[in-house]
């Protein structure tokens, strides 16, 4: 199914017309699970209809096995066209390096400083001045997915926040359903841990080991009462099996399992299988503890090349990025946040409209990949699949996160 | 500096010599060269792209507390020790029978070897799915009504290293029984004659007499089982991804998520350079033996 609509929507780019100066353009992403590529596909459509043509290079088994790849070709002297990376350090040294097309002129032409809202998505493609990517979409990942369907099934309400989801856990197992679904993946688990911290600790403790990096604060009992929530979290999800986290979404649409913690691009899975936010599922941003989000998300970079007319297509394509048409097109279909707010999004649903919501309301704090480096992310992942897999104590756990992110300062 | 003895040895057989400059050229510069580029760039804090700031032994000190990279080393001992053991053991066990002048040899032969001809990714992923609790051999058996029956090694961090043991077994010992094999049907058939004469039992005969004299058939195999359990990877990634949690990990995979996934090449290179001196304290054991010990004999 999902290689069925990627073909399709390679078909629908190669039968569209393309005008006299048509330039092709490879680009590549990590967009493969349903909802994401019927959203890719909205881009290519886009793109095709102005007389270029986006040749699509996805690249599946998600973002850690993706970037290396990208990485690879860029440095290696083979760079696509444009490429997606999640805004924040994961290209900072490529553009260091001055691998990255500067974009400069396309945003001062489009006024892209006074169209994206929140401005530190721009921020974060900015370096000395000058900026280097597109952002398309705000990904928060501190959502918490639930199926109504479990319980009410069991006779019991719909939890409304992150402490009676765990307090109904016990009766949602006692029915052998899974309470927690988690893939086995290490982003996942320093996914779930970062909500958590949100969710458990709030948003001044979370600035204050993240932001401001004071490491008192991480190694303090505020953290370690996050670190215990998150240990009596892995035990709801012992017996989820899974990899992948499209996977672990499944288990909840199916109601094999209760809910799960994942970022908004959860709701695109939701939508492929024809759920309806609200009554199939709900959705509880901060975990329903604490109404916030993180303007995480994915942008695209545009490696130089060498060609004047590819590196004008490139320009053209990231004009149309941002442009409000493709913006409402690619976010409704992704299930994501778009990154301007004078776009009409009234036919978002009721998850769409919860973050619409928080975004107007100015509750954002930065993720993960903007205020540490891959490195750190790296063993933070490692640290935490570790620790929700095993039985690692959670004050050991804290002792050597805090080593991590002494790593990174 | 050379003798004229050395002298006309040097130009002896010339021809020869400037065919092989290529491939000397070659090795030289892509094993020699870039391995020693990469162990002096991991004595420097390199992060995306390779940077010459040299940080001294940082890199190791952080590579020896890193908890994911001494699990990859415990599971690397634990796994490596018993697939060397099990697919020799078995390998020569199944080459011993092979060998009893049986009908259909061929078949059987093929049949053994044609694991080996499906790479690592392949068998992790057949071994995936024979091992998933859902769809492999425990949701068969409870099909067919025992409803309590558990097995589902991958799922459980105790166990992974033994499911990833049995398709390792699966996929080497065929190979490892070609090369017994050869080792048996080059020994003499005299010695056999012989051994018949004197009244020795069968069973005694191949471990007094023919598995000394297969010693370099087992050093070889010692060798390049021992050098394909260092680089193990592929299968790792197919079955398991080093899951659940970090209970299969392996070095290989440390290097690579390190260099390219955390942007530390400075970290990945320590690490690979770790297994660069793994594979030599295998190899230079094997070349004293295999080179030195002729010099001497």
């Amino acid at each position: 199914m999902k290689n069925f609509k990627l073909a399709a929507g390679l078909l629908l780019s190669v039968a569209l017309p393309s005008g006299a100066f048509a330039t092709d353009l490879e680009i590549t992403h990590w967009w493969t699970s349903g909802g994401e590529a019927a959203a890719v596909a909205e881009f290519a459509k886009a793109f095709d209809a102005t007389g270029d043509k986006w040749v699509d290079g996805a690249i599946a088994g998600g973002g850690d096995t993706a970037r290396p790849v990208m990485i690879s070709r860029i440095t290696g002297g083979d760079p696509m066209a444009a490429t997606q990376f999640n805004h924040g350090q994961q290209a900072m040294e490529l553009v260091e390096a001055g691998l990255m097309l500067d974009l400069t002129d396309v945003a001062t032409a489009e006024g892209w400083k006074d169209k994206v809202f929140p401005p530190s998505l721009l921020d974060a493609c900015t370096l000395d001045g000058k900026i280097y990517c597109a952002p398309v979409n705000i990904h928060s990942p501190e959502w918490l997915w639930l199926n109504n369907k479990v319980y009410t099934d069991l006779g019991l309400p719909v939890p409304a926040n992150w402490a009676e989801f765990v307090a109904s856990a016990p009766q949602v197992e006692a029915a052998g359903k899974v309470p927690l679904a988690l893939g086995n993946q290490p982003w996942q688990s320093n996914l779930a841990f970062g909500a958590i911290t949100v969710g458990v600790g709030g948003l001044d403790l979370w600035k204050k080991v993240n932001v401001d990096k004071d490491m008192d604060a991480a190694a303090g009992p505020e953290m370690a009462a996050v670190f215990q929530a998150a240990a009596d979290a892995r035990k709801l999800a012992a017996k989820s099996t899974v990899q992948d986290w499209n996977q672990a979404t499944n288990m909840v649409i199916t109601g094999e399992a209760a809910g799960q913690i994942m970022g908004d691009w959860a709701q695109g899975e939701f939508a492929v299988a024809g759920k309806v936010a609200g009554t199939d599922y709900t959705c509880l941003p901060g975990l329903g503890m604490n109404a916030y989000l993180s303007t995480g998300g994915d942008a695209f970079y545009f490696p130089k090349l060498a060609d004047p007319e590819k590196e004008a297509a490139q320009k053209r394509l990231a004009a149309l990025l941002v442009s409000p048409e493709a913006q409402v097109a690619f976010n409704l279909k992704k299930g994501s946040l778009p990154i301007r707010g004078d776009i009409d999004m009234s036919t978002a649903n009721d998850c769409m409209k919860k973050g619409l919501e928080i975004l107007a309301s100015g509750n954002l704090l930065p993720t993960g990949d903007m205020v540490w480096s891959p490195d750190v992310q790296t063993q933070a992942g490692d640290l935490m699949v570790e620790f929700w897999k095993t039985d690692m104590s959670a004050a050991d756990a804290q002792a050597k996160w805090v080593e991590i992110l002494k790593t990174g300062l | 500096m050379a003798t004229p003895a050395r002298k006309s040895r040097v130009f002896r057989n010339l021809n020869a010599k400037i065919a092989a400059v290529p491939m000397i050229f070659c090795s030289m510069v892509v094993f020699l060269g870039f391995s020693i580029w990469t162990v002096v760039y991991s004595f420097t804090s390199s992060k995306l792209l390779p940077k010459a700031n040299f940080v001294g032994f940082d890199q190791y000190e952080r590579l020896w507390s890193n908890s994911r990279w001494l699990v990859s080393i415990e599971n690397l001992m634990v796994f490596g020790s018993l697939s060397l053991i099990f697919t020799i053991v078995m390998g020569f066990t199944l080459a011993v029978l092979m060998d009893q002048k049986i009908r259909f040899e061929d078949t059987f032969r093929t049949i053994m070897l044609y694991p080996f001809a499906l790479s690592f990714i392949v068998t992790g992923l057949v071994w995936q799915w024979v091992l998933n609790p859902d769809f492999g051999i425990q949701g068969i058996v409870r099909g067919w009504g025992w409803e309590s029956f558990a097995f589902d090694p991958l799922n459980n961090p105790k166990l992974v290293l033994y499911g990833l043991l049995i398709a390792a077994l699966w996929q080497g010992t065929g190979f490892v029984m070609a090369l017994m094999l050869a080792g048996l049907r080059g020994i003499d058939e005299d010695i056999w004659k012989a051994t018949r004469v004197d009244g020795i039992p069968t069973w005694k005969t191949y471990i007094v007499v023919i598995i000394p004299m297969m010693r370099p058939v087992f050093i070889t195999t010692l060798v390049l089982v021992a050098a394909g359990i260092i680089k193990l990877y592929d299968l790792v990634i197919a079955q398991t991804s080093g899951g659940p949690g970090n209970a299969s990990q392996v070095p290989a995979m440390y290097v690579y998520s390190y260099m390219f996934q955390a942007q530390n090449l400075g970290q990945g290179f320590a690490a690979s350079t770790m297994m660069l001196l793994s594979v030599l304290i295998v190899l230079i054991p094997w070349a004293y033996l295999e080179f030195g010990g002729k010099k001497h004999g």
